[in-house]
């Protein structure tokens, strides 16, 4: 709770600080403060995991691992994010703010345990992003994005409260523990509303993490959106929603998976054709990275899919592969869009030659997405197919091979254009110092959790 | 110095070290170092007691929480593997002198190096399928990065082509971790395993198409002849010489004692496949006037040959797929360092253009003849007592295995046709006007061809050398599937 109350805070305190004009204390104060709410969720970590406000609330290792990973990766993008706002306002502190009262909603999505709590948590995110995916106010891109992403999400928060309050007609309660009792204590005599309400929370949470057939806004607004608030939205707010996805199912819903099953089981092979095949058909980095996460987010499904006791290691594992290497993806892209001024695979050509390093760290992304041994991305592929062999999905998993050969396509032929096309552009892309860090400490993460994966498989 | 780790760790750190040469000088600190690695390679070779019992064996607990180890030990099937690997690099590096090629390239083989003798040594699933992972990456960018014409697309294909085989094989695997209860990869624990008749079906498929991809096995060698021509030379002595020899060593360390059933159920389908690939193979290398090309191709053929002589599941099949797989690699290697050597000289590799170079290259052409001899199974060459073997293995085979053996045998005929076609059209007849001012080999390139020439004729008349080694470990092998 120390690190959603001290996140509350600091937003409010950015605020200020925009207010009295102290720029450049902007950064260093949102950094300091991320970092005392880092300190809370370790210090929670040996503490006992108690509900708290009446059930409302729950730090078990299950949310302080996810809240870590989100407030860690919000780290690293906001290190990124100097000067990066300068380039479209003066007042930049509402940006922060936004940033963190987002990711103060992302802690609460994975933490809940009241489905007042995910509500309240899913809109406190989203609501920061609908002005953060708008904020080149003179951007019809960005504008676009932000009206399809406000229509989608109401649209989605819609169905789940609807979902919620069917849950609530059947049960009389919010509580996770609660509905676990009344599935466990009614075999047979479940509430044709209850079935309902869990058909109406599966839509609107696969709208939140963007899985077909309900992605349809992803790409547009993942395009639209500033380079750096996308990276925020496919890591953070993906993470937390997938975070608060697998505890719905894992705590209240495992026993009618019988129920679930076959819908998601559908929900997930669309998602792995569709992620793919339109990722590949792409000339534009940015979108292929966006319809590239909603075929991870189908890979991430499977976890969900079959719900074992090692579904969220599986799924931290996975996020936090995916998240190190999308934000070195966005980063470079930020980078390249910067000094050549396209996002097209195009822009990428000669980079192998020009800044071997940071090609480097691009291909040790995008390796660790392909899943490619020694990388994070890896470990994240082997938890994911073994959860679901685990129930012998073998035509699933056959699938998912057929989709993971498909996927490299589209990650190597950004490799391709680093390395194999010449470019017409011959100065070097300027690398400042802290994006140097950012990738440095991405890729050495990504490699050192590839060889050594206890670090993030423990954590749970 | 019996410790195996060390043998993964120097070649890691060598990459690390290589690719932060920027001068001249990284083919001399490459070529240093691939020869520590030989060195350190050598007391096995003289410590290992040639029984059927896993020497050197450690294990490392990897990743805890999914009772995943790493393991890793020799026996007299992969200590063959292990030599060939360590042997030939530091003979491929030597090879690529003249290239004179940037630190990168020798960081990428070094690499490539730790992923083959991982493969190689690796007593648990996860390990081996690191390695063999580990090995693609670097094998991909060499091929890609200093490969000619139609470079990218060519590898592309080779990639995606190796890399759903992997998948398919990392599914088996994943399915034989559920299956062990205690979640242990290791070797010993899965080929234990009581697999059902069904699950050995698929299991064997799923590891078959990922071996049979990589080594490569017709239908499934679609990629081959594309890469193998359009990579850098370097690139396809270790494409040929070294990694499909990871499909094959596959077979024996893997597929045959993990499905047994399986394995005499689709044995004869197997071998089948591997006798047209051989056919297949070498009538094409008859047509051909792209002499890498050629080569290409009677690798295919060589390869079957290699594989039916596994799939016939007899002592002397297995024997001398193995001698044969190290005779192959040793033989490619010169082969394609002399069209290396004769492209590099007169500028083309085709027929048309070439003729008449022993005049003007006499020490190439005596070297080229004798590693040709090998190739073709002269005896007193190393290729006579593999292919020998190898074709009484097959004819052993209890299902139509006289017919496998006639039709495998084609290869001694037409192998000899095809290579002594590329050797007459190359280096006898006619010189052409433009090839009058062509040099002899000197210096370097004397040094590896003697050094492969060398090789031929020790192990062909010694063969003993290697065939005990294996000899213990094949017969405990075919025990246990029997």
């Amino acid at each position: 709770m120390g690190a959603i109350i001290t996140l509350s805070l600091l937003g409010i305190l950015i605020l200020y600080l925009g207010l009295f004009k102290a720029k450049n204390a902007l950064l260093p104060v949102s950094i300091l403060g991320l970092l005392g709410a880092l300190a809370f969720e370790l210090y929670y970590w040996n503490i006992e995991a108690v509900t708290l406000y009446k059930g409302m609330v729950l730090f078990d290792h299950f949310a302080l691992s996810f809240s870590i990973v989100c407030i860690s990766l919000t780290i690293l993008i906001l290190f990124l994010s100097k000067e990066y706002f300068n380039s479209f306002s003066d007042n930049i502190a509402e940006y922060y703010t936004l940033i963190i009262f987002s990711l103060t909603g992302a802690l609460l999505v994975s933490s809940y345990h009241n489905f007042a709590m995910l509500f309240i948590g899913l809109e406190i995110m989203s609501v920061a992003l609908y002005i953060l995916v708008g904020i080149r106010r003179k951007d019809k891109a960005s504008n676009e994005a932000s009206l399809k992403y406000f229509l989608m999400g109401a649209f989605s928060t819609g169905f789940l409260l609807f979902g919620i309050t069917l849950m609530y007609g059947a049960t009389g309660t919010f509580d996770l523990t609660a509905l676990k009792e009344y599935i466990v204590a009614n075999p047979t005599g479940i509430s044709p509303l209850f079935y309902g309400g869990i058909l109406l929370m599966l839509v609107g949470l696969c709208f939140k993490v963007g899985v077909a057939p309900f992605h349809f806004w992803t790409p547009d607004v993942y395009d639209g959106a500033p380079i750096l608030i996308t990276s925020f939205m496919s890591t953070v707010v993906k993470i937390a929603s997938f975070a608060g996805f697998l505890r719905l199912f894992s705590t209240v819903l495992v026993p009618l998976n019988e129920f679930w099953t076959p819908i998601l089981l559908t929900i997930v092979i669309i998602t792995l054709f569709v992620g793919n095949i339109s990722a590949l058909m792409q000339t534009s980095f940015k979108r292929m990275m966006a319809y590239s996460s909603i075929s991870h987010a189908g890979y991430m499904l499977f976890a969900i899919l079959s719900i074992g006791a090692t579904s969220a290691s599986g799924i931290l594992t996975y996020a936090v592969a995916y998240g190190l290497s999308s934000i070195i993806a966005f980063g470079a892209l930020i980078l390249v869009k910067r000094h050549i001024g396209s996002d097209q695979f195009e822009s990428f050509n000669g980079l192998g030659k020009k800044n071997p390093g940071l090609a480097f760290a691009i291909t040790i992304a995008m390796l660790s997405l392909a899943g490619i041994p020694l990388t994070a991305g890896f470990i994240g592929k082997f938890m994911m197919f073994s959860n679901v062999m685990n129930d012998y999905h073998t035509v699933l998993l056959i699938l998912a091979a057929i989709n993971a050969a498909i996927g490299i396509f589209y990650y190597f032929r950004i490799i391709v254009h680093m390395y194999f096309m010449k470019s017409e552009e011959e100065s070097q892309v300027q690398l400042p110092v802290n994006f140097q860090f950012v990738f440095g400490l991405a890729v050495i993460l990504t490699i050192v959790i590839g060889i050594y994966p206890d670090l993030i498989i423990r954590l749970i | 110095m019996d410790n195996l780790f060390i043998l993964l760790f120097l070649p890691v750190l060598s990459a690390i070290i290589l690719a932060f040469i920027k001068s001249s000088s990284a083919r001399w600190a490459a070529l240093l170092l691939s020869l520590i690695q030989l060195g350190l390679t050598v007391p096995f070779l003289c410590n290992f007691i040639p029984d059927a019992s896993v020497q050197f064996a450690q294990s490392f607990t990897w990743i805890e929480s999914l009772g995943i180890k790493f393991q890793i030990g020799i026996d007299g099937i992969s200590l063959p593997m292990l030599i060939l690997t360590n042997g030939l690099i530091p003979l491929i590096i030597l090879a690529s002198f003249a290239h004179n090629k940037s630190g990168n390239f020798y960081a990428l083989i070094s690499f490539m190096q730790a992923g083959l003798v991982l493969v190689f040594i690796s007593l648990d699933a996860f390990s081996f399928y690191v390695g063999w992972e580990a090995a693609l990456i670097p094998i991909y960018f060499i091929c890609a990065l200093w490969g000619d014409g139609d470079r990218i697309r060519v590898n592309l294909k080779f990639f995606i082509y190796t890399f759903f085989g992997s998948l398919l094989m990392l599914i088996a695997i994943i399915y034989l971790y559920q299956q062990t209860g205690t979640n242990d990869l290791s070797w010993s624990t899965l080929t234990s395993l009581k697999l059902t008749e069904s699950a050995q079906t698929w299991v064997f498929w799923a590891f078959f198409i990922a071996f049979a991809i990589k080594i490569p096995l017709f239908p499934l060698h679609t990629w081959q002849p594309d890469t193998y021509t359009h990579a850098p030379a370097a690139g396809t002595m270790l494409l040929s010489g070294i990694m499909l020899k990871m499909g094959l060593f596959g077979l024996l360390r893997w597929l045959l004692p993990l499905v047994p059933n399986a394995v005499a159920q689709y044995g004869t389908l197997a071998m089948t496949l591997s006798i047209i690939g051989v056919v297949y193979g070498s009538l094409i290398a008859f047509k051909l006037n792209d002499a890498k090309r050629l080569i290409a191709y009677s690798s295919i053929a060589h390869v079957g040959l290699i594989s039916a002589g596994i799939f016939s599941l007899t002592q002397e099949g297995i024997q001398g797929a193995i001698i044969q797989m190290v005779n192959h690699g040793i033989s490619v290697v010169g082969l394609f360092f002399v069209i290396d050597i004769i492209q590099q000289r007169t500028g083309s590799r085709n027929f048309a253009d070439l003729g008449g170079l022993a005049s003007r290259m006499p020490i190439l052409a005596t070297c080229f003849l004798i590693i040709i001899m090998g190739a073709i199974g002269l005896p007193l060459t190393n290729g006579f007592i593999g292919e020998f073997l190898l074709l009484k293995g097959i004819f052993a085979y209890p299902v139509n295995g006289v017919w496998f053996a006639v039709f495998g045998g084609t290869t001694l005929i037409l192998g000899a046709v095809y290579m002594l076609r590329l050797f007459q059209k190359t280096m006898l007849g006619n010189i052409s006007d433009s090839n009058v001012q062509v040099k002899d080999i000197n210096g370097v390139e004397v040094l590896v061809l003697v050094l492969i020439v060398a090789l031929v004729i020790v192990i062909g008349i010694l063969p003993n050398m290697l065939l005990n080694i294996s000899e213990a470990s094949v017969s405990q092998l075919l025990q246990q599937i029997k």
